[in-house]
């Protein structure tokens, strides 16, 4: 899905959540801003620093992937080694996840083997392993058992008290409801709507996320058949 | 006819009786050999001490034995011819011939024969010399163990190593020639015998014969030569046992035939050769039992032969083993060993049963098109090779060795 | 950079291909020996399998290696790693291996029957093929997302360059046949490279092929010093142009 014309700052402390309907262009916009899809035109800028042609910047990104590919050869264990192995410079690592999901139990499975709810729980215990201040999870509960989604959303609360920044898209919009303090609205590449949750229920007058943004896109269609 | 022998006998006694020994060298009486040939008697010996003799042209009139010791040099000074002979019964022996002079209007040599017979030119040694030895219209001469080198960086500075014109019964052996134009020419020699010679880096050709029948050549060496070995407009010719070697360059053939008949050649070697035979306008010849081995082309068989029989060869490891610019099949080629035949032999009688066409496609292609060579070993030309194997269009359907050897034939 | 080319490493000695591999081409040298004790013949016979099995299994080996690694490449990107030097770990690695394979296959029985003067064009001519077919098979892979279009690609390269490319070659060799054409087939052979491999080889090995025919003017252009440094230079230029078009297009690939 392109972007088209996306102006959007993001600030540290803050928890956003990114909501569009399937194929809006929110996981092309998470990839723009990790650098693995180059915006023909445009700049990102992180922390003012244009992240084209820069690597470094990723560092502080925690990034766990809507689907989750990895090496499929590769044993789980490897693959936490192989991670910390290349991110040396961080001899720190946040290992709370891989505990708490039991990962170790699975460290001599290969890739292949896994289920998606498996999968899933490693990528999550990777993109809070280095302790990164911004964190961009994209669809994190799908999949996962409901324990799973509890110690992960604790984890998100944790994480987001802690002041980092997070970034987080799912259609389970009760999920956001406890983690998210903003709302991103997408739809066909472009941001229809960006403000503060409080607000938007305010604007709305509904007391829960998911109805509000009912009500919001309803709006939306209503606004766009008249203009049309 | 017993008087006369008798008489003849005496007078040959009384000669030999008076046979003497002239000794020339710097101390001693006679210094130079102009002096010895005038003073000598017939049957004389000269016998030359070591050193560096400049008399110009030395003509020899007399059936003398002329013999260095130590070599001693005869020095042209790039001026003149040093010894023409004309008489009967004469031996040149163990001199070294330096420096001949150098000309495009007569043919100076270091020896010059000249309707002479009985002569013996041994163990001589032969430096930076236009001609070599040369003979005209003589007979029974035997030319032995003389070395011959020359630089020469063009083909008109230098002349022919030993030069044979109308000359008859005459033995080369065991002769060494390096660096001339023609390593041994021939013209118009009949009945003669070259034996065990090597000629090596000539700039034209290692042997070069025309109209010389009945000759017959054995054990030679010709190797490095600008353009190998060419025999023309002959017949009758044996060449047996002969190394072909290195002949290498665009026109360069190991052994050029053109116009040769009823000739046989037998049991020579052709190494790494730009073609191996040249064939052209011969006919009722023998190739057979030859080893062809690392050759451009072993064999280039032109449309003009006919009734040639090419038997018993090896065929091994040339790029091209046979071409040929016609379609006809005039000559016989028959149990060859060719180490591309790819066929069986389920009878066991050590004979392909399958024919084999020695001619590929792309010899063909690059008969006609040089340039093509560059393609060589590349899977195309495997592909073309391969398929016109299957399915003649290119090549005569016929031309083929119906009884290809399984086996290479073993001549040593 | 070190680090993502040893589990790039491990990943390829994993899927034990590049071990059949260097099997087959030991299989081959060894049988090639049996067959003919003499190591010219030998040495001739593994040309063909130089200048046709080398690039094949370069070209099929690095785009199958390439999308199986896709994965891996996303995983390291969204990591503080450069693309480039992600892009050049995976063809070191590839290419390492793949040409660690010919040395030992090859090199191995020689080594083991003394030979290892006769081989050494053939090593250098067979390394530099596999880089340059291992580069065309990058370029390939970076040109589309699927793999099969990009294994098609890459084979069409092989086709192209062991096949096709000759074909047209002979085909101007024959309608221009009567001019003096040295100069320009020379031109010709510099635009593939395994032409040029091809031609290096002889030169080097079956000197009766190219008999001093038209064979000299080649012979004297790439036998001197001047024609090996062009030769080399040219094998060069055939292994970078693609690896950094690709290195280009990957930079500004997205995931």
């Amino acid at each position: 899905m392109a972007l088209d014309q996306v102006n959007l700052e993001l600030k540290g402390g803050k928890s956003y959540a990114l909501i569009g309907p399937n194929g809006s262009g929110k996981t092309t916009l998470i990839k723009s801003i990790l650098g693995l899809v180059v915006p023909t035109s445009g700049n990102i800028q992180f922390t003012g620093k244009s992240i084209l042609n820069d690597w470094k910047y990723r560092e502080k990104i925690g990034y766990m992937p809507q689907i989750g590919r990895y090496p499929e050869n590769m044993r789980v264990g490897q693959l936490f080694e192989m991670m910390k192995h290349i991110r040396k410079d961080k001899p720190k690592v946040d290992e709370e996840l891989l505990d708490a999901f039991k990962l170790y139990k699975i460290y001599d499975k290969r890739m292949h083997a896994l289920s998606g709810g498996m999968r899933q729980k490693v990528s999550a215990s990777l993109a809070f392993l280095f302790h990164a201040p911004v964190l961009i999870l994209d669809e994190p509960t799908a999949g996962l058992d409901p324990v799973s989604v509890e110690i992960l959303k604790e984890k998100i609360i944790r994480e987001k008290r802690m002041g980092k920044l997070l970034i987080i898209t799912s259609h389970i919009l009760s999920d956001l409801d406890e983690i998210a303090t903003e709302m991103v609205y997408m739809f066909e590449g472009r941001i229809q709507y960006s403000n503060s949750i409080e607000n938007l229920k305010a604007e709305t007058n509904e007391s829960k996320l998911n109805k509000a943004i009912a009500t919001l896109i309803r709006q939306r269609e209503l606004l766009e058949s008249v203009t049309e | 006819m017993i008087r006369i022998a008798l008489i003849i006998g005496m007078v040959a006694s009384c000669t030999l009786g008076h046979a003497t020994t002239i000794v020339i060298g710097a101390k001693e009486s006679v210094t130079r050999i102009k002096d010895a040939i005038a003073l000598a008697q017939p049957g004389d010996t000269l016998l030359i001490k070591p050193g560096i003799y400049r008399e110009g042209n030395i003509i020899l009139q007399k059936p003398l034995t002329i013999k260095g010791e130590g070599y001693p040099v005869l020095d042209g000074e790039n001026q003149y011819e040093i010894f023409t002979i004309h008489t009967n019964h004469a031996v040149i022996q163990g001199l070294k011939f330096i420096n001949t002079g150098i000309s495009s209007i007569n043919d100076l040599a270091a020896i010059k024969l000249l309707e002479s017979q009985q002569i013996k030119i041994l163990q001589n040694k032969f430096e930076n010399t236009f001609f070599g030895i040369y003979l005209a219209n003589s007979s029974h001469v035997w030319i032995e163990e003389n070395e011959l080198q020359a630089q020469a960086e063009f083909e008109h500075q230098i002349g022919n190593g030993i030069h044979l014109w109308k000359c008859n019964n005459i033995t080369i052996d065991k002769n060494k020639v390096v660096g001339h134009r023609d390593g041994i020419y021939f013209e118009f020699v009949t009945n003669s015998l070259i034996t065990n010679n090597h000629s090596e880096g000539n700039m034209r050709y290692g042997l070069h014969f025309m109209f010389s029948n009945n000759d017959e050549y054995r054990n030679n060496t010709f190797m490095n030569n600008g353009a190998g070995v060419a025999v023309m407009y002959t017949k009758e010719v044996t060449m047996v046992n002969n190394s072909f070697i290195h002949n290498w360059g665009s026109s360069a053939y190991g052994l050029l035939l053109k116009d040769i008949r009823d000739s046989k050649i037998t049991g020579n070697s052709f190494l790494e050769n730009s073609v191996g035979i040249f064939m052209e306008g011969s006919s009722r010849n023998h190739i057979q039992q030859n080893k062809f081995y690392q050759n451009g082309y072993a064999l280039k068989l032109q449309a003009s032969c006919d009734d040639n029989i090419i038997s018993k060869n090896n065929f091994q490891q040339n790029t091209f083993d046979l071409v040929t610019n016609g379609s006809l099949v005039l000559n016989k080629i028959e149990a060859n060993y060719w180490d591309r035949y790819e066929g069986y032999d389920l009878n066991k009688d050590k004979t392909g049963d399958i024919p084999y066409r020695p001619i590929s496609m792309y010899g063909t292609i690059v008969e006609r098109m040089p340039q093509a060579i560059l393609l060589w070993r590349s899977f195309l030309v495997l592909l073309l090779d391969k398929a016109e194997k299957a399915m003649p269009i290119l090549t005569p359907e016929n031309l083929m060795d119906v009884s290809p050897a399984m086996l290479p034939y073993d001549f040593n | 950079m070190t680090r993502i080319i040893k589990y790039i490493f491990y990943d390829i000695l994993r899927t034990r291909f590049i071990i059949f591999y260097t099997a087959f081409l030991l299989v081959c040298t060894f049988a090639f020996f049996q067959i003919d004790g003499d190591f010219g013949k030998v040495v001739l016979s593994l040309m063909n399998i130089v200048l046709m099995a080398v690039p094949l299994v370069s070209v099929v080996f690095t785009t199958i290696h390439f999308f199986n690694s896709y994965e891996f490449i996303e995983l390291m990107l969204a990591q503080p790693v450069n693309r480039r030097s992600v892009f050049l770990s995976e063809y070191i690695a590839v290419a390492t291996s793949l040409c660690l394979a010919f040395v030992i296959g090859v090199g191995f029985p020689f080594a083991l029957y003394g030979a290892w003067q006769s081989i050494s064009t053939l090593l250098v001519t067979g390394i530099f093929l596999t880089l340059v077919f291992v580069s065309l098979a990058f370029f390939s892979s970076v040109l589309t997302r699927d793999k099969a279009k990009a294994i098609g690609v890459a084979l069409l390269f092989w086709f192209y360059f062991s096949l096709i490319y000759d074909g047209l070659l002979l085909w101007v060799i024959y309608t221009f046949s009567d001019y003096p054409l040295e100069k320009l087939t020379l031109t010709l052979i510099a635009f593939n490279p395994i032409d040029l491999a091809r031609i290096i080889m002889l030169l080097q090995l079956d000197i009766s092929a190219l008999m001093g025919y038209t064979g000299a003017f080649y012979k004297n252009f790439f036998g001197s010093n001047m024609g090996i440094f062009f030769s080399a230079s040219l094998l060069m230029l055939w292994v970078f142009w693609p690896i950094l078009v690709s290195m280009r297009i990957f930079s500004k690939k997205d995931l």
